[in-house]
């Protein structure tokens, strides 16, 4: 277990016993007198010196949160309140959130990390509070005359320290923007203070070093193109060992219909490379005509979680590439914040993509009209035309081993509402699916509590304690109806859930819905299959002579 | 409990202000027609400036918040209303937003219990103190125009009646005067009581609800209290319609009290959060339609960006590229 993690009897010790405004006992104080600390396990390590300096980001140097300095430039507030105004008139959706909050409270118990942690700063409204209060102060003239009367506050360097905290602990879930009768987005909010913090230098190396990664190699694990090759190649092989059957997937190829991209995570992670095996069986069984690339090798965007410019730098490699390959259109895999990217951000930042063609599926002739513009499909709406159109032949009691229910990944349903097209693949190809309580999914789900970037060992502590709404509501269904496998749509669902699942739910395991996908795939030429994806034995198809032997 | 002493305290000295200039000093004519004219003008021109200044700000994305299913497949039934894909569609929803409180309706509460295990609530009393807060303001304003017009106004006349419709008290109780107070006094009660609430509410956020409650007060003392006579109110008002400067005639401090704090309301308004009554039809992630993979929205800043190519990644990697058979642009 990590250092970063209490045990589990000491955290749930803290749930039951220590006062939080969250149980109603909290003591009468104003929210900006109460104190903060940072210590080991409530943040994220800063970014490297190197990698701020490849990133040509300002100030860079060693520091902690934990130091009493912090090292900011000189006019450092300056800096900030420039940005923020900078900010305010580029985009509405900022000055319309931060002035026409009402504080009723709706969004107050809609944050994960709130009801993980019973701290009122992790309120969304509360949250926002935290710039809102250093905006009134310095914005509208007649609030100016009446401090005091509208709670505004100096940017002092405790101001700033109280951004890096909460405004990590905030992941860009959008959940609170559901609940809120003003269509407050507190995403917006933090993706802005994130951008602003830094303008002084103050980070996160979990972020940044996967940006710098993949602007120079093309992913966020720095994989260089022949070992990410190499390690599709291992992929293959495996699959070749499980089922007898060779995939041919296909590298930086020109003229190909399809370029698929999907985040790294799939091509070098535990369990995120069962996900990439089911894909890459999917592709052979129906004769894709596709291939990948090394350079567009990453389907996520950490530039999201960094600056709106980083964003669209990393993000513009998908259409370059598919240019200079000829490709058609493009096939994105299984990812959260991606999708929140492509869906809502990439054809305005990097499109138009005029030199490719409105996207159909090359097997069912389906027209895929709702991507007509930025000409780039979900493999979930892929797959599930695929099934509409019976061109899959599938075996679900292939998956008889595993009892799943299904998490709503919070981009994917809050930034793109894709809630059916899963949920029809997942009910194709297994017979066990039980859904989770029912404002705990769609576009109620939960947050794992780790996204926007905050998946970091050091920080497992508050992952554990944002990602608890959810692992209760699975440890519901589990209760209820035996569930151990908890399928999601999201390469950092896949790194993150399973630690989760490890903490609070032991013996539940987290699979891509692809995984499942090519569990029951009834391959053309296929040996008697008796093991799933990650070799596990599957009900039912037990080797006889194995028995007898 | 400062954060709400000091509310009260600021509305109970805004109430003294026209009580003592009017009975001690008499400044009816400063109350009566000065302040009302400057109210208003605040008011609208205020609230016009902080529309216009929001609305010249571009959206530079298409940030719905998708609360339903997305429109992709043709079998697949999308949610029109939470995941718009059609202007009418997000006109739907804004106005149910404005009219029905749609997203507050969802409300719920959550508890955390020994465990620990979260349990969820239904919880619609915000959404319904809100929602009859709201509405019962609204009818309360436009049967105040009876005071505005010679003729009632067919609309308003109906609504005013059936607002009347229990006949219990002379003259006839209206049912919103009871309804805002309950709902209004709920608003109230609930930031005191509630230790989430207590944390997050402000200066600001009790300040306007005193004001409301006090306003409703006494305009309610004048109709069933002390039944101020309203000939001379409504010579005031219509002479306020057509921009008259004539003084008006005696009234009674009371009415001038409630006229104040109205005007104070006014002014107050467009400085302050009671703008939602403006942003709530125009927040992004409400407005924009989910079709942004259909249609490309168009961000009038688009900021040009310098990435690594993929010519400068080849020249980096070629040689490792070539190895691995991987095909590229320069042998």
């Amino acid at each position: 277990m990590s250092q970063y993690l209490p045990k589990k009897s000491e955290l749930v010790k803290e749930f039951d016993e220590k006062p939080s405004v969250l149980k109603g006992d909290y003591a009468d104080r104003e929210w900006w007198e109460m104190p903060f600390e940072f210590r080991e396990g409530n943040f994220c390590f800063p970014a490297k010196p190197e990698v701020i300096k490849e990133l040509g980001f300002p100030n860079p140097r060693k520091w902690s949160p934990t130091d009493d300095d912090w090292k900011l430039p000189d006019g450092w507030q300056k800096i900030l309140m420039d940005g923020m105004k900078e900010r305010l008139k580029k985009y509405r959706s900022i000055k319309l959130y931060l002035d026409s909050c009402v504080r009723c409270g709706a969004c107050a118990d809609k944050c994960h990390f709130f009801l993980g942690t019973g701290d009122p700063k992790n309120m969304p409204v509360m949250r926002a509070e935290l710039v809102r209060s250093v905006y009134r102060n310095d914005f509208p003239m007649v609030e100016k005359i009446l401090k005091g009367f509208a709670g505004s506050r100096k940017l002092t360097p405790e101001v700033l320290k109280e951004w890096h905290m909460y405004f990590y602990q905030c992941t860009e879930c959008r959940r609170c923007s559901v609940f809120c009768p003003m269509g407050i987005d507190t995403a917006e909010i933090t993706i802005m203070v994130r951008e602003l913090l830094q303008l002084v230098g103050v980070n996160n190396n979990w972020i940044l070093a996967p940006v710098a990664n993949c602007n120079r190699t093309g992913n966020h694990l720095g994989i260089e193109p022949h070992t990410f090759v190499q390690n599709i190649e291992s992929l293959v092989d495996d699959i070749e060992d499980l089922t007898g059957v060779k995939v041919n997937p296909t590298y930086n190829r020109k003229g190909a219909e399809i370029l698929f991209i999907t985040p790294s995570g799939d091509v070098f992670g535990d369990p995120g490379v069962y996900t990439m095996m089911g894909y890459l069986l999917l592709f052979h069984h129906i004769g894709l005509d596709y291939t990948i690339s090394t350079y567009a090798s990453e389907g996520g965007n950490f530039g999201f979680f960094t600056s709106n410019d980083m964003m669209k730098k990393l993000n513009a490699k998908m259409y370059h590439e598919a240019e200079r390959l000829g490709v058609k259109w493009i096939l994105g895999g299984e990812c959260g914040h991606m999708w929140r990217v492509v869906h809502q951000y990439m054809s305005t930042m990097n499109g138009p993509a005029d030199f490719l063609e409105e996207p159909v599926s090359p097997i069912t002739g389906t027209k895929f009209t709702n991507a007509k513009a930025t000409k780039m499909v979900h493999i979930a709406e892929f797959t599930a035309d695929l099934i509409h159109h019976g061109k899959l032949k599938l075996d679900p009691t292939r998956n008889d081993h595993l009892r799943t229910t299904f998490h709503d990944s919070c981009n994917v349903a809050r930034g793109m509402g894709m809630f059916e097209e899963p949920r029809y693949i997942l009910n194709k190809v297994c017979n066990s699916f039980h859904e989770m309580a029912e404002n705990t999914i769609r576009e109620q789900t939960f947050c794992c509590g780790s996204g926007s970037g905050i998946n970091a060992e050091e920080y497992m502590e508050m992952r554990m304690k944002g990602g608890f709404p959810r692992a209760n509501a699975v440890r519901q269904v589990k209760e209820k109806h035996k569930v151990d496998s908890l399928v999601t749509i999201c390469a950092i669902d896949r790194a993150t859930l399973p630690p989760l699942m490890r903490y609070w739910n032991p013996g539940v395991s987290v699979y891509g819905l692809h995984e499942l996908v090519g569990n029951a795939l009834v391959m053309d030429g296929e040996k008697k299959r008796t093991e799933d994806l990650r070799e596990d034995p599957m009900a039912g198809f037990e080797d006889e002579e194995d028995d007898e032997a | 409990m400062k954060k709400v002493l000091m509310p009260l305290l600021m509305v109970v000295v805004l109430a003294l202000i026209p009580f003592i200039g009017v009975t001690y000093a008499g400044l009816d004519y400063f109350f009566g027609v000065v302040m009302p004219y400057t109210a208003a003008a605040v008011l609208v021109a205020g609230f016009l400036y902080r529309m216009i200044d929001w609305l010249r700000r571009p959206v530079p994305f298409c940030i719905t918040s998708t609360c339903g299913q997305e429109k992709s497949l043709d079998w697949i039934r999308p949610d029109p209303i939470e995941s718009p894909s059609k202007p009418w569609h997000a006109v739907i929803r804004v106005l149910s937003e404005v009219l029905l409180f749609r997203s507050l309706f969802r409300n719920n509460r959550a508890e955390l219990r020994q465990g620990p295990d979260l349990v969820y609530g239904s919880h619609k009393w915000l959404w319904l103190a809100g929602l009859v807060f709201h509405w019962s303001l609204l009818i309360i304003v436009i049967r105040h125009a009876r005071f505005f017009f010679a003729a009632m106004p067919a609309p308003i006349d109906f609504i005013d009646g059936a607002d009347r419709f229990l006949d219990i008290t002379v003259p006839a109780f209206y049912m919103t005067d009871a309804i805002v107070l309950m709902a209004v006094s709920y608003l109230v009660f609930r930031r005191l009581q509630d230790a989430r609430m207590r944390v997050i509410s402000l200066q600001t956020d009790f300040f306007p609800l005193f004001l409301i409650i006090a306003i409703a007060l006494v305009g309610m003392s004048m109709r069933y209290v002390t039944k101020v006579d309203i000939m001379p109110v409504k010579a005031l008002a219509m002479g306020l319609m057509e921009f008259s400067l004539d003084a008006p005639s005696p009234i009674g401090a009371l009415f001038y009290v409630h006229l104040f704090l109205v005007c104070v309301l006014a002014i107050y308004f467009p400085f302050s959060k009671l703008m939602h009554m403006g942003a709530i039809f125009i927040s992004p992630t409400r407005t924009l339609l989910n079709n942004s993979r259909e249609k490309r929205h168009v961000n009038p800043w688009n900021k040009p960006i310098r990435f690594r190519t993929y010519t400068e990644y080849e020249d980096e990697f070629r040689e490792k590229m070539k190895k691995a058979k991987i095909p590229v642009e320069k042998e």
